[in-house]
């Protein structure tokens, strides 16, 4: 594998080790192609039998360029491009891009948008841990909660349809508020909704959370402490599971978090099971976040005036929201005409991919299909 | 001929052919239960698909056939027609055996297997030994097919696999010489490694092992019942072949019909320890409570319940006819399956004749058993993740080992004191 030698730069590897039959560590490359990397990672690992010594993340397989992209479309054209990097949260996706250009211009989505915004967030957050938790199950070999959780998901995508037509990269927002309004019985859609899938995540809980192998599988298993999540920059779900209780809609919140009443769930571990369960109670979380919105949303208009060429002054914002995966942060530079000087992601994906090498050093094998179920990559969130 | 064949049939003989030096019915045993083992494989397959379809609330194969019921089929035949693909790397001899290696250890188990007291190939001494030891071949071909394939994946999958097999073979080795033990409670005071004397031991003590001694018995047929399922790499302990892993695991650069014998081998290979633990523990061919139901109406009850068992599923099939869709498009499958709940109740109506009732009884309540662990090993792929190789490890050698050691001590020491 000559190939792969080029990427070893901190693994250290001599030349002979280059072939399996002389030596005891071996070099094997999972994905590309492979059925539990979550995409096309590439994970370089170097194994002294089950053992990993190191592994190399080889990242770039599905770079679309998207932040160049931004640098060539008006503010409004780059807007549905947001939706194709998280494509399993692309309303989270739009909410961070929407505020940080309203930040820019200095206008305020209206209240009535704000808890459209709120709702489909936090029912795209639900999608996104269901299928997290499908995904993950499979990797550790548990195949039936994936059908579970992507029968239930099925509900939440049928109602982002009847909302904006689309299910998965919906562009449901625009910049100054909503383009839609609430169809005719949304309020009673989400609320059966709720109703429906409070028991489905009991029954999630009841196939795993006490199921021996599983504990045994995910406890003790890509462990990381606080310090590091914070010295790595790792943040969601796995930096609250290292018990740290940070949470952007709590700690500067947008959109119209302030006003519900919700807890940031924490772990005390930080491995792969206090990940589970962080994960599981924030779903726990979002239905009562949801409750609470979608009975008092308030009359009014759904979008704030906002001009028909969108041209933001010159000036530069950073803003970032609490996407499902970890902070969500758009950094946009206006020179003052109708198209973004720069637009720069930070997405949670590709920052909380960085401490996989640190989580699965001197594990084993099986761990790593595990620590990359766990950190809920996006591919295309990685790469851009 | 005939008058062979009759002699034969008439009640006379209580031996297997095989024990009888009697080549002729040796053959036709031999190509009925080649015949039976490719169409259970074949039948599995379709169950196992569909069952697991339905805890995983999906419908599982519904486009070949009626229910999907030709799925297993088409398989086949894509499988067959494939490209016989052999890896530039690979070593060509050695990649050619391993998957003939596996299967011919996973087919010749079969002939110690009993289904009836006279019906199996043979009766050897050393039945369960001679078993456990060619199934334990098999690793061969494992080891084999992940070396031959030079490449990373199947490497490890074979490493993972030998170290599996040989470790849990011991804790079922122990199980195995409990069993055996409680055969010996006779008067003669002999136990017997045949499986035909194991079961006809039951028999004389009037109980199943599974409840000798209670719970050593059931502790065990516990200790065998995980083991087996880590000696064939079925889920939860499928680390060999662990999909999310390994890909593929040893069989990853085998493919077409290759790929195939292994397939069959590794469901031979669940039929083949099902069938140790129905012999061992469950009183093989011997129908439920024989000693405390007995009389002619109660032989007469039991008798009945192959033509019943085929009456239910002609039934089920017949009710799946009628929810049928009533489109043109669906006519041809409509009648398919009606063709096939005919002969579905057909061969419940003639088993419910008095000489076939009476020579299949004990095929039938074997076969059953049998299929309850194949049912088994299906439920337990939809429920349990997997274990990581170290916990394998630990579960083999550090919970199944020493019980098994201690249901043995204890199994001896009951045997002499009770």
């Amino acid at each position: 594998m000559p190939d792969a030698t080029k990427f070893l730069s901190h693994l250290e590897l001599g030349e002979t080790d280059q072939t399996f039959l002389d030596s005891n560590e071996l070099i094997i490359n999972m994905g590309p192609q492979h059925p539990a990397t979550h995409g096309v990672l590439r994970v370089i690992l170097k194994l002294d039998g089950e053992k990993v010594l190191g592994t190399e993340c080889v990242i770039g397989y599905l770079h679309r360029g998207v932040e160049k992209i931004a640098e060539h479309r008006t503010y409004t054209m780059f807007n549905p491009y947001v939706d194709r990097m998280d494509y399993v949260a692309a309303v989270s996706n739009g909410l961070g891009y929407c505020e940080a250009v309203e930040k820019l211009m200095n206008v305020e989505a209206p209240p009535r948008a704000n808890y459209i915004r709120v709702i489909l967030t936090e029912l795209n957050r639900l999608a996104s841990h269901m299928l997290w938790l499908g995904t993950h199950a499979l990797d550790i070999g548990a195949i039936t909660p994936l059908f579970y959780t992507f029968r239930d998901r099925e509900e939440i995508l049928k109602i982002f349809e009847k909302y904006c037509g689309a299910r998965l990269t919906t562009h449901a927002f625009r910049i100054g508020g909503c383009l839609y309004e609430t169809y005719d019985g949304f309020e009673q859609d989400v609320t059966r909704f709720l109703k429906f899938v409070a028991p489905k995540i009991d029954e999630y809980e009841e196939l795993l959370t006490t199921n021996r192998i599983w504990v045994e599988r995910t406890k003790k298993v890509g462990y990381i402490t606080a310090d590091d999540c914070k010295a790595l920059g790792v943040t969601g779900p796995v930096l609250r599971a290292s018990g740290v209780q940070w949470d952007l809609r709590k700690a500067q919140p947008y959109a119209a978090y302030k006003e519900f009443d919700f807890d940031i769930p924490t772990g005390t571990n930080g491995d792969t099971y206090d990940r589970y369960l962080v994960r599981m109670q924030e779903m726990r979380q979002s239905l009562r976040i949801i409750d609470q919105a979608v009975g008092k949303i308030p009359e009014g208009p759904i979008m704030a005036k906002v001009p028909k060429v969108i041209k933001p002054a010159v000036g530069e914002i950073y803003h970032s929201i609490e996407a499902p995966k970890g902070e969500l942060g758009y950094f946009i530079v206006s020179d003052g005409s109708t198209q973004p000087y720069r637009v720069r992601v930070r997405p949670p994906s590709f920052v909380n991919l960085q401490a996989l090498d640190q989580m699965v050093r001197g594990q084993l094998v099986a761990d790593v299909v595990a620590v990359i179920g766990t950190l809920d990559i996006v591919l295309g969130e990685v790469d851009r | 001929m005939l008058d062979y064949i009759n002699s034969y049939l008439s009640d006379t003989v209580h031996v297997t052919p095989g024990e009888a030096g009697n080549f002729f019915w040796a053959l036709v045993y031999i190509i009925a239960i080649f015949a039976g083992l490719s169409v259970a494989v074949i039948a599995m397959n379709w169950l196992e698909r569909k069952i697991l379809a339905h805890m995983q609330i999906r419908l599982g194969p519904m486009r070949v056939g009626p229910h999907g019921l030709l799925q297993p089929v088409a398989d086949a035949i894509k499988l067959l027609l494939k490209e016989d693909i052999l890896p530039s790397e690979a070593d060509p001899l050695v990649f050619w055996l391993a998957p003939l290696i596996v299967v011919w250890t996973a087919f010749t188990v079969f002939i110690v297997v009993p289904f009836g007291p006279t019906h199996a190939v043979t009766d050897m001494n050393i039945g369960v030994l001679f078993m456990l030891g060619v199934s334990s071949l098999s690793v061969l071909g494992v080891v084999t097919a992940g070396w031959a394939s030079n490449s990373h994946y199947p490497l490890i999958g074979a490493l993972r696999s030998s170290a599996q097999m040989v470790s849990y073979e011991i804790a079922m080795g122990l199980a195995v010489v409990s069993a055996v033990l409680m055969s010996s409670l006779n008067a003669e005071g002999t136990g017997t490694l045949s499986r035909i004397g194991l079961v006809q031991a039951q028999e004389a003590q009037q109980t199943w092992f599974i409840f000798k001694f209670f719970p050593l018995g059931l502790i065990a047929f516990f200790v065998f019942a995980v083991a087996m399922v880590a000696e064939t790499n079925r889920a939860p302990f499928d680390l060999p072949e662990a999909e999310s892993e390994l890909t593929a695991g040893f069989h990853t650069e085998y493919s077409g019909f290759r790929w195939s014998l292994f397939f069959l081998a590794e469901y031979s290979a669940m039929i083949a320890v099902s069938s140790i633990a129905v012999t061992l523990w469950l009183g093989g061919w011997l129908r439920p409570f024989p000693h405390a139901l007995t009389g002619e109406t109660w032989d007469l009850v039991f008798s009945l319940f192959p033509g019943i068992t085929f009456m239910f599923l002609a039934a089920i099939t017949f009710y799946s006819v009628a929810r049928m869709p009533k489109h043109p498009y669906f006519r041809v499958q409509t009648i398919g399956l009606a063709g096939f709940g005919a002969v579905l109740a057909l061969i419940g109506l003639a088993l419910f004749a008095p000489p076939v009732r009476d020579r299949i009884q004990d095929v039938y309540w074997f076969v059953v058993k049998v299929a309850g662990f194949m049912y088994l090993y299906i439920w337990y792929r939809g429920t349990f993740p997997r274990y990581r190789f170290d916990q394998l490890m630990k579960v083999g050698w550090k919970v199944l080992l020493p019980i098994g050691l201690g249901v043995l001590i204890l199994t001896a020491v009951s045997g002499i004191v009770f």
